[in-house]
């Protein structure tokens, strides 16, 4: 009976088996027998001061890493301070596994203390979720439970556990196959719709790259770099693809769509041929879809097909890994170089100049004054001084869209942004996950003064571990998305969005053991941001920006995309 | 037009909740659902009626393709198929009224399956719409008691059931990640 091991003992060893060595979590009564079989074990534990931060230091993990990052909560409260993160990773397929505790088995259902019914509240939140019924599924449970969250669309998946299944003893037997006979990835891309795709591709005039996280997820920056640079094709990367091609390459654009640059938008409204990578068409990216890229045919590779055709008709699916698909597609793509690229030679020099063109007549331009920070500014200083390597993880709001706008990265992992579910105080604690992951990194928080509110508590977090975080408040005393919304569209009547009453960023910091300052003159900027970043240790830098200014370009909601306002002026359709 | 879904899922706790959640996250009411196990205790099969709006039902049934409990999610409305229910009905007869409900529901084909002073229960199985024509006509001789099974259907065509084969564990695609720290 040597094998004879707790439920918890179990887990653990489950957890190393799958290479685990840090999870972000918080206790509570039932995940006790799983805290004591953590003690002396070396796995390390990362105690968060809120749940959904747990969730959220678990996606910045996985995200700077594409490793499968660890949450964990008990029971009730604990579990349903998770969802947030749960969604969110749902929204942006970001891989982690959350643990939560459940009360004992013979207590389910009995509205007990800290009870809440987890599988189905989660159900919806995650890629798949399980219930552990007895301690003897628990190894099969883990061990699928990683794979779901990693493998194919990569996603969330949450593993409730009831303390008796903790407490419990069985004779441990690793796991060494997995069967999920209804789990379909599908890798390769069709052979013959691969080589349709290459012909479009040399055949078309206007050819147009539109590029997003599951580039990241497939890691096919490599592939990428190749298609564009053998089509010598424009790119524009979403919010989630950020990275997936190097901001310096000369045939990067942009971030299109509602705060792209007017060239990303352009390109994306007059090409002829759309060849959409990882992508899943959303709103923010395509406005009103009927008046989305009017002119062009669409070659759409996912691994998932459910988004093929799901808001856009592709003329061209192929559903595989974008890595596996591209790789094919490149060698395609050079076979025809000598009977196809002639071709269309000439029609793609006109596209390109009218590129360069539209780029020129309306850049992505920082706003600097004298008197006053601009936000623009700040993140180009900010730019400077991570010069492209560091790991930026920001909040929601505009702040993240001037640092999408005007932030560069060298390589992919180092943009932590919550872009499909949008939820604010993911930033702080998004960046804790990604200091733990990557301590050989800079690590940049980029916030607004409301989303940095809501995640203080993780301050003691960051003061515990000494975490050398660059903490950035971008602060405009405002909501400042919603206010540039209620200034635009609701007659500038600005209801619930000053944010007053915002605590000195030195005493708060001070507070906490580490340092802080505000600086709200351009000319001490520089030296201020240069303090911060030659800090070892942690550091809050509350930047006092312009109060009133808005991202543009601007595409509001329901418009064409080629109807952007473009400045605090008129709209300009063309 | 209604929407005939017919799932092979895996018999487990959640399954079906996972399969209604699709739907009801998107606002569809279900008109019927029947699921029983397969000759495989392992497996459940499914029928679920549902009026889906026309332009997303190759996208509803793309998503219940996804759920990993569901092995196969086919939409039959696409191909020929047969669809029957169920209906066990309590029908008040009195003696001057009781040859003519045995004759109708003979009509039917029906059959009686308990009898009483009172009257009969009654079994009848077939289309959803000849089995609303049964009701109403029974009905007409006064009060009924139904329960309708909702729709059970299969498909006329082979379907090719493809599954996934086992996997070792810890080999979680690899060519998706990059080098990290911790975590492995």
């Amino acid at each position: 009976m040597s094998n004879l091991m707790s439920g918890a003992k179990i887990l653990l060893e489950c957890l190393t088996r799958e290479g685990v060595d840090c999870i972000f979590g918080y206790p509570g009564g039932v995940t006790l027998p799983f805290y004591d079989a953590l003690y002396d074990h070396p796995i390390r534990h990362v105690l968060v001061r809120h749940e959904e931060n747990a969730a959220f230091a678990a996606e910045g993990y996985a995200r700077a890493t594409g490793k499968v990052g660890v949450c964990c909560a008990t029971s009730g409260p604990g579990a349903t301070n998770l969802t947030t993160g749960l969604v969110d990773s749902m929204m942006d397929s970001i891989p982690i596994v959350a643990l939560t505790g459940q009360v004992t088995s013979k207590l389910i259902g009995s509205d007990a203390f800290q009870e809440a019914d987890t599988f189905g509240i989660t159900r919806p939140c995650t890629k798949h979720n399980y219930l552990v019924k007895n301690l003897s599924e628990l190894p099969q449970i883990i061990h699928e439970a990683f794979y779901l969250a990693n493998s194919g669309r990569p996603g969330p998946v949450l593993v409730d556990i009831p303390k008796d299944v903790f407490q419990g003893h069985y004779q441990y037997q690793p796991v060494n196959s997995i069967h999920l006979p209804g789990y379909k990835i599908h890798l390769d891309g069709h052979a013959g719709q691969i080589r349709r795709a290459a012909q479009m591709m040399w055949e078309a005039k206007r050819p147009y790259v539109y590029g997003g996280g599951g580039i990241l997820a497939s890691g096919a920056s490599k592939e990428l770099k190749e298609l564009v640079e053998t089509l010598d094709a424009p790119c524009v990367l979403t919010l989630m693809g950020l990275g997936a091609l190097p901001s310096s390459h000369p045939n990067f654009i942009s971030l299109p769509g509602m705060h792209g640059s007017y060239a990303a938008n352009m390109g994306m409204y007059e090409c002829d041929l759309l060849i959409a990578l990882g992508v899943r068409f959303d709103d923010r990216v395509t406005g009103r879809l009927a008046a989305f890229a009017p002119h062009a045919k669409v070659i759409h590779v996912d691994i998932d097909p459910a988004e093929i055709g799901k808001n856009r008709t592709a003329d061209l699916p192929i559903v595989g890994d974008v890595k596996r698909v591209l790789s094919k597609l490149n060698k395609n793509l050079q076979e025809m170089i000598p009977t196809h690229q002639a071709q269309n030679a000439a029609g793609r020099r006109d596209w390109w100049s009218q590129m360069r063109a539209w780029q020129t007549e309306h850049p992505l331009q920082p706003e600097f004054s004298t008197d006053e920070i601009k936000p623009q500014h700040l993140i180009t200083e900010l730019d400077r001084l991570g010069g492209g390597n560091a790991i930026v993880a920001v909040d929601v709001g505009q702040h993240q869209m001037w640092s999408a706008q005007f932030f560069r990265f060298n390589e992919p992992r180092l943009w932590l942004s919550s872009s499909g579910l949008g939820s604010m105080g993911f930033g702080l604690p998004a960046a804790i996950g990604a200091a733990f992951a990557r301590p050989d990194k800079t690590v940049i928080a980029v916030m607004g003064d409301g989303g940095f509110q809501m995640s203080v508590p993780e301050l003691a977090t960051i003061a515990s571990h000494g975490l050398p975080v660059k903490l950035i408040v971008m602060n405009n005393g405002y909501l400042g998305m919603v206010r540039q919304w209620q200034e635009l569209f609701y007659n500038n009547r600005l209801s619930s969005v000053t944010l007053d009453c915002f605590p000195d960023a030195e005493k708060l910091a001070g507070a906490y053991g580490f340092k802080g300052k505000t600086v709200d003159k351009p000319h001490e900027l520089r030296a201020a941001l240069e303090e911060c970043f030659a800090e070892p240790g942690p550091y809050l830098l509350n930047v006092k920006v312009t109060p009133f200014e808005n991202v543009y370009p601007m595409v509001p909601a329901g418009g064409a995309i080629n109807e952007m306002v473009l400045g605090p002026v008129n709209p300009v359709t063309v | 037009m209604l929407q005939v879904i017919s799932i092979l899922l895996e018999n487990k706790p959640g399954a079906l909740m996972r399969v209604t959640g699709l739907l009801s996250a998107r606002g569809y009411n279900i008109e019927s659902l029947t699921v029983a196990r397969t000759t495989d205790p392992t497996l459940s099969r499914m029928t679920i009626v549902v009026d889906v709006d026309a332009g997303l039902r190759k996208q509803v049934i793309k998503q219940m393709n996804k759920l990993i409990n569901v092995l196969q999610a086919a939409d039959l409305s696409e191909g020929p198929s047969v669809a029957r229910e169920l209906v066990l009905m309590r029908v008040r007869a009195p003696m001057e009224s009781r040859a003519s409900i045995l004759k109708e529901a003979e009509i039917f084909g029906a059959r009686v399956i308990d009898s009483t002073l009172e009257g009969f229960a009654l079994e009848a199985t077939g289309e959803a719409e000849k089995l609303d024509e049964f009701i109403d006509v029974m009905r007409s001789y006064g009060e009924i008691d139904v329960t309708r099974s909702g729709t059970v259907a299969v498909s006329l065509e082979p379907r090719k059931l493809r599954l996934s084969s086992p996997v070792a564990t810890g080999t979680a695609i690899t060519s998706q990640s990059t080098t990290g720290v911790l975590n492995g």
